[in-house]
């Protein structure tokens, strides 16, 4: 499906979310509660059949995050990229990694940079860092003031 | 700083006195086994990141460091004379990094290749886990500006080490006695 066919077939399923097309990629922002319910409808859906996460990342915009999902179809060859904020106080989601077995290792690496709790995740502790480590180094606001030299 | 004893161009350490029918060649122990020592130095098979790219091509067929002795790459650090740091050393690879030097055996050489290993490099900044600097972990004897450093540079430094060992002196001595005058 081309970049327009697919951005006219998602207003269609989810008139609620915002589209937009980036520089590669369609763009789908939605609310974190639906996040659920849309990667559901992307993956069972026969003619988007979105099967693969082939990438899952955070961004520290300062004020709120942003959870970032790149999704592939490994049948028609297309691809979405959904985005959704969140609340840097409390950042919670639920997890992806029922739906997209992948997901699992990449939010243990998302809570071990930026502390981002993913709700129902089955074993959701540090993997890079050690166990002990404090604090969430990806973080705009973290401070070590041991191991980092400040520009 | 220059640490020529021997010139790369003399072949043996020692004398050849013509006697008829061959020559008698007068030399000491010492200096035969640092040139023995200096010509066959086995390095470990260790990379950490994009500068064992550069190392791997010295040692292919373009370039090939087993034309100054350094071909016999070895997968365990029992059995290795030189460690070449190709690559950045993070605070989670320190230990390592020490306990395969302390398990190589003596005499061992150790040579920082890169701006990484040599200080941090481009993590010397704004970063919460590169060791800055190889030398904080190990003892190092040559280091190798670039990042990469090309192989020629990479070439260079194997040399120099050869050079150092030709020398004789140690670590020290070679810190101490042969500094450069600083006008
Ligand atoms: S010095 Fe440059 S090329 Fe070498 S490991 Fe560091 S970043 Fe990579």
């Amino acid at each position: 499906m081309s970049n327009e066919e697919l951005i006219s077939k998602l207003q269609e399923l989810l008139p609620e979310a915002t589209l937009q097309q980036g520089n590669d990629f369609v763009e789908l922002t939605i609310d974190s509660q639906q996040l659920l319910p849309v990667l559901n409808l992307l993956k069972s859906s026969s003619d988007l059949s979105f099967n693969f996460l082939f990438c899952e990342t955070c961004v520290d915009w300062k004020t709120h995050f942003t959870m970032v999902y790149h999704l592939d179809s490994t049948h028609y060859r297309h691809n979405v990229v959904i985005k959704t904020n969140l609340n840097r106080e409390l950042p919670e989601i639920e997890t992806a990694c029922h739906l997209y077995r992948t997901a699992e290792l990449h939010e243990r690496e998302i809570f071990d940079l930026f502390g981002i709790k993913f709700l129902n995740h089955p074993h959701l502790r540090r993997i890079l860092l050690t166990d002990e480590w404090v604090g969430y180094p990806l973080r705009k606001d973290y401070e070590d003031p041991i191991n980092m030299i400040k520009l | 700083m220059d640490v020529t004893i021997t010139p790369p161009s003399e072949p043996f350490p020692g004398t050849v006195h013509p006697t008829d029918g061959g020559g008698i060649l007068l030399s000491t122990l010492d200096d035969v086994i640092n040139w023995a020592r200096s010509n066959s130095l086995w390095p470990l098979v260790f990379g950490t990141s994009c500068c064992a790219i550069e190392m791997m091509s010295t040692a292919a067929a373009k370039y090939d460091f087993s034309r100054f002795g350094f071909e016999v790459a070895r997968a365990t650090p029992r059995q290795a004379d030189v460690i070449i740091i190709a690559g950045t050393i993070v605070n989670k690879m320190a230990p390592v990094l020490k306990r395969l030097f302390d398990q190589m055996p003596d005499p061992k050489y150790v040579i920082a290749m890169g701006a990484c290993a040599t200080s941090g490099g481009p993590f010397f900044y704004n970063t919460y886990s590169v060791v800055k600097g190889a030398d904080h972990v190990i003892p190092v004897d040559v280091y190798v500006a670039g990042c990469p450093p090309r192989p020629e540079a990479l070439l260079h430094a194997l040399i120099t080490l050869q050079e150092k060992i030709k020398s004789g002196y140690t670590r020290d001595q070679i810190r101490t006695e042969m500094k450069p005058d600083v006008k």
